[in-house]
């Protein structure tokens, strides 16, 4: 009955905060380990884009940091730089790093290990998702970065791109018929059962684009709009079991659910602006969904909710802010187990370690 | 901009006096001279290493000396308390791209401020992230373009161009930021906001800035800021309400007061970038008063050689005899060991 009421109010506040439900889910008590990771003393993590564990334990964390620089005296202005991808084992010690002067590793998205151990990486700037297979060696790239960037910006510092900015669709709406592996800022990776891959595109595109586990482009769905089937943004996703596929939509505070083809099949909209997905492996699979602070304001949001795969809700925990079990932006969750997560934060540049109890 | 273009002309044609920049001129009457020695060259740079513009300078409880600077990328290197060289902290890291400054709280844990990435960092004593205030412009937004206009309004945890950092005896934090907005902003000591004076826009009453370029907090708790084309420094309580008024020490550059039972303010009015003509005979000193405003002395000129200053951006005086100097240009740090004022002899030194 609650939930019903709920509901019906959200459908008529259409795009609002949806209060109400968050106050009267359980808060779930948590730890967080302090120092989680240790890093050598030149190596600084900066936002941290994406954090993902292995089937050994091992964390990948890609990162936003360095100088991200252009080039000038040059024909156009040429990116480099600016993310980095490192190893840690399972105690938090630093390994290594992976992918050393990249062509394109620009803007740090998101990074997720597959059943495989291969580490896919997402770069929201170069377009690109890029398969390493677990030495480091790149076995598959989908997308390609942009050869060069305009200057100056398009639009004024601080600005959100303009509809349909830099969208490579052929008209109608953006992301709307972008071609194949034709990214615009993409923003993460999963796969279904069969291998098949799925891609989040993103922030530039407003869609989901499915390939088979050789990299050949399946079919792609949806556009920039509100409907179901449609997004305002794709921040996230993830696959079940039955290869259903949950899209975050952060710009219309939902989560879409499809099935393996890309038929709508329901939404949840009472976990507020989902920007990080993650779902457990296993047969009692549970979804953790990300109400994101945005980076600029620690007095919102910021909570991770727990919820079975048919959108109840088990739990949430957390809130926005800088201290330990406070999130600076939650870009990033790994859920190997169900109380053992890893979250990466863009305001706090850090990686926290947590036990859910 | 206009408006303080404006204003030189203004006050220049009322003042009627030297040439250019007579608004640079400290117009304080009788302060005794404090004469000093000087350790040139005090920090030992790593061989093959090169220190750029030096325009962040602190200490820690050790005597460590912190410089944040500006190289072909910028860079923090601690120094121990004879000059040799300890540790780089940062190295890539992401909230280096222009230094502006560096302070170290009491518990010696390190903050940098950069005006490039407009991010406040608190390192630990070792060197390791423990606290990131404001945020970086995202690359993927592309090149920034100069902008032009009004700066846009001002955000609560977003810095343009921030200066300085400091904290009061609760560890609360306070920003001055900077060159785009124009405000000072309280934080908790975890890092919430509390309270802003100013905004983006620059002003000229009481309790508004025209780039609030340095500050620090006293024993009290209130806030000192260096508002530095405005001409003045501005005393605001700790909720920060304007309190007093300075405006006859020249140009506020930067200011450090000393910590101890018994604390004195040194106000930097620092010769102007580029040595525009005349610029030496009016600026470059600066001064010793206590909390209250009575006046000390005052100490230093402009010079190219050691001893003298070209733009101090910065000044530790955890010793209140001992001050350590961070320059723009010469790319240099000296250390001054102050001798007692002599009385009111007349300011002759240079």
């Amino acid at each position: 009955m609650k939930r019903f009421l709920t509901l019906s109010i959200a459908a008529v506040l259409l795009g609002s905060l949806v209060v109400a439900a968050q106050n009267s889910v359980p808060e779930i008590a948590f730890d967080s380990t302090a120092n989680a990771l240790t890093l050598p003393n030149d190596i600084y993590l900066g936002e941290v884009g994406g954090v993902a564990a292995n089937s050994k334990g091992d964390i990948f964390v890609y990162t936003r940091t360095g100088h991200p620089t252009i080039s000038i005296g040059t024909s156009r202005a040429f990116a480099h730089g600016g993310s980095r991808l490192f190893q840690f084992d399972r105690t938090g010690k630093f390994v290594r790093e992976f992918g050393q002067n990249s062509y394109a590793m620009l803007f740090a998205q998101q990074v997720r290990i597959d059943p495989q151990d291969n580490v896919w990486i997402v770069d929201q700037m170069a377009n690109s998702v890029n398969k390493l297979d677990s030495t480091g060696r790149v076995v598959m790239l989908l997308g390609r970065k942009p050869e060069s960037i305009n200057v100056p910006a398009a639009a004024p510092r601080g600005a959100a791109p303009a509809e349909g900015a830099g969208g490579r669709g052929r008209g109608g709406l953006p992301g709307e018929g972008a071609q194949q592996d034709v990214f615009n800022r993409p923003t993460d990776v999963a796969w279904d059962a069969a291998g098949n891959i799925f891609v989040a595109d993103g922030i530039g595109n407003a869609r989901i684009a499915k390939f088979s586990n050789k990299g050949v482009f399946i079919k792609s769905w949806g556009s920039r709009g509100t409907g179901p089937g449609q997004f305002g943004s794709v921040n996230a996703i993830a696959v079940d079991a039955q290869g259903n596929v949950y899209a975050a939509d952060a710009g219309n505070k939902r989560i879409q659910v499809f099935d393996n083809n890309g038929t709508f099949k329901t939404q949840y909209t009472n976990v507020g602006a989902p920007a990080a997905l993650c779902i457990t492996p296993g047969p009692n699979q549970v979804l953790f969904s990300s109400n994101s602070n945005p980076p600029e304001d620690i007095d919102v949001a910021g909570e991770i909710y727990k919820m079975k795969l048919d959108g109840t809700v088990l739990g949430k925990f957390g809130r926005a802010g800088r201290l330990l079990k406070e999130f600076g932006a939650v870009n990033s969750i790994d859920c190997h187990t169900e109380n053992n997560l890893l979250v990466g934060e863009i305001g706090n540049m850090r990686v926290q370690k947590l036990t859910l109890r | 901009m206009k408006s303080s273009l404006a204003l030189v002309i203004t006050t220049t044609l009322l003042l009627c006096a030297s040439p250019a920049f007579a608004q640079q001129k400290a117009t304080v009457q009788n302060v005794p001279e404090i004469a000093y020695t000087v350790v040139p060259n005090l920090l030992k740079v790593p061989p093959g290493e090169t220190l750029g513009e030096a325009v962040g300078i602190a200490t820690n409880s050790k005597g460590h000396i912190f410089v944040y600077f500006r190289s072909a990328n910028t860079r923090l290197w601690e120094f121990d308390k004879e000059g040799v060289f300890v540790k780089e902290i940062g190295k890539g890291y992401y909230g280096f791209e222009f230094a502006h400054s560096v302070r170290v709280d009491p518990q010696d844990n390190i903050w940098t401020v950069d005006e490039g990435t407009n991010i406040v960092t608190k390192f630990s004593p070792e060197g390791k992230v423990l606290m990131v205030l404001g945020r970086r412009p995202p690359a993927v937004e592309g090149a920034v373009a100069t902008t032009a206009g009004p700066n846009p309004p001002s955000q609560k945890y977003i810095f343009c161009r921030p200066t300085d950092v400091a904290w009061d005896p609760q560890g609360n934090i306070f920003v001055s930021d900077g060159y785009c907005n124009n405000r000072v902003v309280k934080f908790d000591k975890n890092g919430r906001f509390v309270a802003q004076a100013g905004s983006e826009r620059a002003g000229r009453e009481p309790g508004q800035f025209n780039l609030p370029h340095g500050l620090q907090v006293d024993e009290q708790g209130n806030v000192w800021v260096a508002d530095r084309t405005n001409n003045r420094y501005q005393v605001l309580d700790n909720n920060l309400k304007p309190i007093k008024t300075y405006d006859n020490l020249g140009t506020g550059w930067t200011i450090c007061i000393s910590p101890g039972p018994h604390q004195y303010v040194f106000p930097s009015n620092s010769n102007p970038n580029g040595n525009p003509p005349g610029s030496w005979e009016n600026t470059g000193e600066i001064y010793k008063m206590e909390l209250n405003g009575t006046m000390i002395g005052k100490f230093g000129h402009a010079s190219k050689e050691a001893g003298g200053f070209q733009v101090v951006h910065m000044l530790d005086c955890r010793n209140p005899n001992e001050i350590v100097v961070g320059e723009i240009e010469s790319w240099r740090v000296q250390k001054l060991i102050l001798q007692s004022p002599t009385s009111a002899k007349t300011s002759s030194t240079k």
